[in-house]
């Protein structure tokens, strides 16, 4: 549900409208040949097509352009057989050449579409405008000096994506909720590593305000928004700032305003009159990208299981709710994992183990399923000894921790511990009559009326039998003899 | 070409140009605007546009790091250079 807000007038709703800028997962530029390593040192990763040394000449990254029609094809859009490269101009430190190379009138993918997952369980369908390829700028480092910038190109020409939705989102739920499901598609593509905090993500977030179901407003480009949590502030901050100004008889003004994460506002990062003029023209460099039929066919071939396409098969196949299928595929390594161990047991009961108990204590660790001491083929074989009752589900979590801190297999600790449950009657019996043998007030309570105290009968045989009793072969037994 | 579109060309060019000079520039863009604008007399109708004479396509190169590790290349030419760093006057917008 779209969030309306109350403002002092009457209701407003927010539009909003996303350009994110995804990292493309190659090993060299999108035009030179120099490394796109994350962490290098200053100016190392760095070619004279990067520094724009005079005379240089950029030649097109072939891998690049697989990877945007990929993207182009898991984001459900059409891609474009003709496509070119234009320069957009300006002036900063970290852009040697004057000018990036982008694409404007003819972008490699045009519209295209996604579903989100919002938190009240429903899905929405976001419109995705377009996508193209650009050359990423370098770094400008402002706080090591008192009056100089300091510049690493390492990044200058690195290919990005930009991908451009359509103004279909209408709070900062549904806005992360893009943000997330983009995330996730990028990295199952593996065209992307999604990666916020190094930068590998960046979104700018173009919000604006209006009347339920009225003509688009005004809005404002937020840049710097470089997280999940920024991302529902910025939105908040700014939808709030426009209304005050609306119904305060003001207007909004067309502008590029900056998130400040640290006073927790907006601000204005250029005025109208400064307003970016890039005069775009076709790259002269550059020919027209054409691309074959076949050749994207080809791509689309490859493509993986989306997670979508993932969610909807494991709640067919394994019987797994919806919630539970969009955690286990929220990456791909780890729908991996949860496969692997539900191959050898029960599905439902593998999902249980895998996020409950996996996911939970991973998390606590602050650990990757990657990094898992436990093994997706071990984790299979402890449930399989649960459903085939060679333990309890008591006993199994005992297990779970010895084998997460030992990385020991499941049969290896039930046996040598002698976790084996016990399914011998007589054995389970000799216990029985043991326990009634020495408790005679509580059975002559018990049979006096005091139900209740079955339950003290079931805890000390399992103590007797230090939990490994079948707990339902107890119960029988117990109530034969009482 | 007036005088205002010289001197807002200039600005998004980062030139500094005078009073003077925008008179003289606006007369001379004028004159070779004006020029080029001979080309609007071919008709195009349903022509696509050229973007090379001999037919060529659009040369690619495979994904393979060969280039790069020279930063003293890199910094040579700059007036100023720290640590690895180019260094510039500061600019935070």
């Amino acid at each position: 549900m779209a969030q309306i807000l109350k403002g002092e007038t009457g209701d407003w709703e927010i539009v909003i409208g996303m350009e994110v800028h995804a990292q493309i997962t190659a090993n060299s530029k999108l035009f030179s040949g120099a490394s796109t390593d994350f962490g290098g040192a200053p100016n190392t990763h760095v070619s004279l097509v990067d520094a724009a040394m005079p005379g240089m000449l950029p030649v097109l990254n072939e891998m690049c352009v697989e990877q945007a029609v990929r993207t182009g094809l898991g984001l459900n859009a059409q891609i474009n057989l003709h496509s070119e490269f234009e320069r957009k101009n300006y002036f900063y430190p970290d852009l040697p050449q004057g000018y990036q190379i982008s694409q404007y009138l003819h972008p490699i993918v045009g519209k295209g579409e996604i579903e989100i997952d919002l938190p009240d369980g429903s899905v929405k369908k976001i419109g995705i405008t377009r996508l193209h390829l650009e050359q990423d700028a370098g770094k400008s480092i402002h706080d090591q000096h008192p009056t100089k910038s300091y510049v690493d190109l390492n990044r200058s020409g690195c290919a990005l994506m930009e991908i451009v939705s359509e103004p279909d989102i209408r709070d900062a739920d549904e806005a992360c909720a893009y943000l997330a499901k983009l995330r996730m598609i990028l990295r199952y593509l593996g065209t992307c590593d999604g990666n916020m905090e190094e930068g590998s993500m960046r979104a700018d977030v173009n919000v604006s305000v209006r009347r339920p179901g009225a003509a688009l407003g005004t809005r404002c480009e937020i840049k710097n928004v470089n997280s999940l949590k920024a991302v529902q502030m910025a939105i908040d901050y700014e939808a709030r700032r426009q209304i005050e100004i609306i119904e305060g008889n003001g207007a909004i003004v067309q502008e590029t305003r900056l998130w400040d994460p640290a006073k927790g506002e907006t601000r204005s990062m250029r005025s109208k009159e400064d307003a970016h003029d890039y005069r775009y023209f076709p790259d002269p460099d550059l020919l027209p990208l054409e691309l074959k039929h076949d050749w994207v066919g080809q791509i689309k071939e490859t493509l993986p299981e989306l997670p979508d396409q993932k969610k909807h098969r494991f709640m067919l196949s394994y019987g797994l709710s919806a919630y539970d299928s969009s955690v286990l595929i929220a990456e791909k390594v780890r729908a991996d994992y949860y496969e692997t161990v539900a191959q050898g047991c029960d599905a439902k009961l593998a999902a249980n183990w895998v996020i409950n108990e996996l996911l939970g204590i991973l998390n606590k660790d602050g650990k990757a399923i990657t990094e898992s001491p436990i093994g997706a083929a071990n984790l299979g074989q402890l449930i399989a000894r649960i459903s085939d009752s060679t333990i309890s589900g008591k006993i199994a979590k005992d297990v779970f921790a010895e084998m997460y801190a030992t990385g020991q297999t499941a049969d290896s600790i039930i046996e040598g511990k002698g976790l084996k449950q016990v399914t011998d009657t007589g054995a389970i019996e000799k216990i029985v009559d043991e326990v009634i043998a020495e408790n005679p007030d509580n059975v002559a309570a018990y049979k006096s009326g005091k139900d209740k105290l079955f339950g003290f009968f079931v805890g000390q045989v399992m103590k007797k039998s230090q939990g490994k009793a079948n707990p339902d072969m107890v119960n029988d037994l117990l109530k034969k003899k009482l | 070409m007036d005088k205002a579109t010289v001197k807002k060309v200039a600005t998004l060019a980062r030139l500094a140009i005078t009073e003077a000079e925008q008179e003289k520039f606006a007369t001379q863009l004028g004159g070779i605007l004006k020029w080029v604008e001979m080309m609007g007399e071919v008709n195009t109708d349903n022509v696509e546009p050229l973007a090379n004479v001999v037919n060529i396509d659009l040369k690619l190169r495979p994904d393979i790091v060969n280039d790069g590790d020279i930063r003293d290349a890199v910094l040579a030419n700059a007036p100023e250079a720290l640590e690895g760093f180019f260094v510039v006057p500061k600019v935070v917008e």
